[in-house]
């Protein structure tokens, strides 16, 4: 049993380090980590907070940063009715079938369609923003180390570069992008947009509120996750201590003889 | 296999079984009809958890096939899709991609416990070299499969790993090509990659087979590693082991589900939530954690010996790694298995473990990582995994050899049913 | 087995028998080899792929010191246009000290345009361009380092940057492949 738990320790010691060292040595930035609802056994995500955060995206990150894997019909999983669903899709424009005389159309998007990228292709997303291609948002949550809380850190990062420090061409200085220079402007101001009803429009709120929008976007079965997860473990907990039983009573008889 | 002693008192069992033995076969395999050492700690549970996770990765696997495109426009997508949209498809993705890692720790720990208490040596070579064969089986599955997705660590994982092949003297470059289908890693490499990832598992399931075949010769090895010697020694494994491996598929599935559901990415990397993208190299390619390991063994090699060039040197290296244990059953000279009583042979069991955590820390980390600055010059990670390196083929090559052959050994307990030490016991016993 | 004449039949059974066994067993690795070979060909490059084996690059709008990633044959092609500075560089290198020896000129067709396959020769990755110790490109998987004609200088690649086929069409269009 000694060396199971030695074992195990050394196991988790190494993950740990592992990881640890990777991102040590990468930005050695610490995030500012928050208490997001989500964390944890039990966590859910805050409805509120996403539809807050669902309007900065659309207001403001939606202009360089596609979100294809989210349709529309999704949205009313962050909460929005389905005609408050509808009502957002009909406010853009997608491809509709050829018409009679076989020319390209355009209709308004439905439930049933996928958020519109907001370039044509990379070479067009490139030539608007000075060679960098704004990355796809749907999965950013999850393809980042520290998720939520690094695009949190990332979004209240901007600062002004220390003295010594040489900034390329078209580029801002972030404290906490790898490297300290990415290509993205500050995208956010206070009062940058105007929550309908809620807390004030601060950066500090809306990085918040985004971040927390666009880890739903990235799992977006979290909730039926930890759900699932707390009755699959007290099943499996309560027919482990059944099992554990009958162990020792199919033992008891072999245990004794010694 | 003693399947004499079946008699059914079903008429239609007795019937099956007289033109299809299957009902003895259980009976004389899993049943009352096999006898197993009746002192089997909890390691011994790690070969039928081993079974269930190879039960688990086909169950879902087979699943996820049902909506997954193998084609780089699509695989990236369709997992996607896998994931947000099937019924339950994020279930059986997550099981699956952390039943993988499950599946490793499982079959690292099987294979630790074998060398622990030499259930590699006679007369169970074949039984270990059967296992060997599964364990490289099972990395190449692993391998295929971690590329199905299209990820980044995807796509530039299976760059380096296919190039490695390029590393063999003059027909290299036409086996990578071979291997590719293309010049590049593509889609004709991702089409035969889910190919192989659908087959391979069937195989794996083949070499089990004659493993558990193996296995049932000889029966079961046990930590005092001496032989059976009379009925006292063994109980059936029927009901003992059955309650005692299914406690232990109780504890795992507990363990298991906690990945799964509340840190379903922990094993993985961020990376590979990026669309592969040939242009743009990840700034650290790391493979899944239980290839860290190799993964050092493979960049400890930097200077060319001759014609011999670094590169080859770590691909030979690393393949060695594996097919070292092959030859570990006549390395070992020892007649005392159970390191229990091998005290030289047990500290460096623990060595070697050690050396395995600190190969698999180095994978993790940039070799020109500097450990310790020495003034005009460093220790860096690519030393420590030349250590480790040098280290890992020492035990097998020379140490093991060399102390199995002059190592004082304990006395051996008398029996299993009666593990106390014979008073006239010699060191090494006589057999 | 006893008398003479009986064994010389034995011999000369078995000699047809040997000759029937091991002309069988010939033709039969014949036909299990001539069966292989197209199972193991299908795995290598069908014909779409090679068909692509070709791009056309329009290289007029390249400054002096910049450089531009293409597409071939799913590989990045690095097309520069050298400095001055970088071309003196490469040209001063002592070529015997190489690792994988060839002189600048071996790898250029006019000085100022170095094109090669942006593919580290260690394992594959894609080498940053403009870093490292020799002002060439750097490769981040496994820290090789190239200078400025591509060459391999430091690190554990085995050889330079391969430079691929290519021809000026014009004074701006090159056709690599």
């Amino acid at each position: 049993m000694k060396i199971i738990k030695a074992i195990k320790t050394a196991f988790a010691a190494t993950i740990l380090l592992g990881t640890g060292s990777v991102l040590a040595a990468e930005g050695e930035v610490e995030l500012k980590h928050q208490d997001w609802s989500f964390n944890g056994a039990f966590g859910t995500y805050d409805r509120a907070a996403m539809q807050r955060g669902f309007q900065v995206y659309k207001e403001v990150c939606a202009a360089c940063h596609g979100l294809k894997y989210i349709a529309f019909r999704n949205l009313m999983e962050i909460g929005f009715s389905e005609a408050e669903a509808k009502a957002i899709a009909a406010e853009y424009t997608v491809p509709g079938a050829p018409d009679e005389f076989g020319d390209p159309t355009e209709r308004a998007a439905g439930l049933s369609d996928y958020m519109p990228s907001p370039f044509a292709n990379e070479q067009a997303a490139k030539a608007s923003n000075n060679g960098a291609i704004p990355p796809d948002l749907s999965l950013v949550a999850k393809a980042r180390e520290g998720g939520p809380d690094y695009l949190y850190s990332l979004l209240t990062g901007y600062e002004d570069p220390p003295e010594d420090f040489e900034l390329g061409d078209g580029l801002n200085y972030n404290a906490v992008f790898p490297g300290h220079q990415i290509a993205m402007p500050q995208p956010l101001f206070d009062d940058f947009v105007t929550y309908a009803n809620g807390p004030e429009a601060s950066v500090d709120q809306m990085a918040k509120d985004v971040s927390h929008f666009l880890m739903w976007a990235a799992e977006p079965k979290l909730e039926a996750r930890h759900q699932m997860g707390f009755k699959v473990m007290a099943f499996m907990l309560v027919l482990t201590i059944l099992l554990y039983l009958i162990n020792r009573k199919v033992w008891a008889n072999v245990k004794k003889k010694h | 296999m003693a399947t004499s002693t079946f008699e059914p008192k079903n008429r239609l069992v007795r019937w099956v079984d007289q033109q299809l033995p299957i009902f003895s076969l259980l009976h004389g395999s899993l049943g009352p009809g096999y006898p197993a050492p009746k002192n089997l700690n909890y390691f011994w549970n790690f070969g039928s958890l081993a079974g269930l996770c190879l039960v688990v990765q086909l169950v879902t696997g087979i699943v996820l096939a049902m909506h997954y495109q193998p084609s780089t426009a699509e695989a990236f997508g369709s997992t996607e899709h896998i994931m947000r949209d099937v019924n339950y498809g994020w279930l059986m993705r997550y099981v699956h991609a952390n039943g993988g890692s499950m599946f490793f720790i499982v079959v690292f720990i099987h294979i630790f416990r074998g060398l622990y208490y030499g259930s590699y040596k006679a007369p169970r070579e074949m039984l270990w070299m059967l296992g060997v064969v599964i364990l490289l089986l099972m990395m190449a599955t692993a391998f295929m499969g971690y590329v199905l997705p299209w990820g980044q660590m995807s796509f530039w994982g299976a760059t380096v790993i296919t190039n490695l092949f390029s590393a063999i003297p003059l027909v290299g470059e036409d086996i990578v090509t071979l291997l590719w289908g293309g010049f590049a890693v593509d889609n004709p490499t991702l089409n035969r990659f889910f190919s192989l990832h659908y087959l391979l598992p069937f195989v794996i399931v083949g070499v089990v087979i004659l493993h558990v075949w193996a296995l049932h010769i000889p029966g079961s090895n046990n930590p005092l590693g001496i032989d059976v010697k009379s009925p006292q020694d063994t109980v059936p494994f029927h009901p003992y082991y059955t309650a005692k491996d299914l406690f232990g598929i109780g504890v795992f599935i507990l363990i298991f589900a906690f990945f799964v559901f509340y840190a379903p990415n922990m094993l993985g990397h961020p990376d590979n939530y990026i669309p592969a993208n040939p242009l743009v190299t990840p700034p650290h390619i790391v493979p899944e954690w239980y290839f860290l390991p190799f993964y050092a063994i493979l960049r400890a090699f930097v200077t060319d010996i001759g014609p011999i060039t670094a590169k080859l040197q770590g691909v030979i290296a690393m393949f060695a790694s594996i097919l070292v244990l092959f030859i570990l059953p006549w390395l070992d000279g020892s007649k005392v298995r159970a390191a229990t009583f091998r005290p030289v042979y047990r500290f460096l069991f623990v060595i070697l473990v050690v050396d395995c955590f600190v190969l698999g820390w180095v994978g993790a980390n940039t070799p020109d990582r500097v450990l310790i600055d020495l003034g005009d010059s460093t220790f860096d990670m690519l030393h420590l995994g030349q250590i480790g390196t040098a280290w890992y083929f020492l035990h097998f090559l020379v140490l093991v050899p060399v102390i199995s052959r002059r190592e004082k050994t304990k006395p051996l307990p008398e029996s299993i049913a009666n593990p106390v030490i014979r008073p006239d016991a010699h060191a090494v016993p006589a057999e | 087995m006893a008398s003479s004449d009986h064994t010389m039949d034995e011999q000369d059974g078995a000699t047809r028998r040997d000759f029937l066994y091991v002309a069988s067993a010939g033709m039969g690795a014949v036909a299990v080899g001539a069966a292989v070979w197209p199972l193991v060909q299908q795995m290598n490059p069908s014909a779409d792929v090679l068909a692509l084996s070709t791009t056309e690059v329009d290289i007029s709008s390249i400054q002096v010191g910049q450089s531009v990633t293409v597409l071939w044959r799913g590989k990045p092609v690095f097309i520069r246009r050298r400095t001055g500075k970088e071309i003196e560089e490469a040209r001063q290198v002592d070529v015997s000290a190489l690792r994988d020896p060839q002189t600048d000129a071996e790898r250029v067709q006019t000085p100022e345009w170095l094109i090669m396959v942006g593919v580290c020769t260690h394992l594959g990755c894609v080498p940053l361009g403009q870093a490292g110790d020799f002002d060439g490109w750097f490769c981040p998987c496994h820290g090789s380092h190239y200078d400025t004609s591509g060459r391999i200088r430091k690190g554990p690649a085995p050889k330079n940057l391969l430079v691929p086929q290519y021809v000026f069409k014009t004074d701006t269009k090159i056709l690599i492949g």
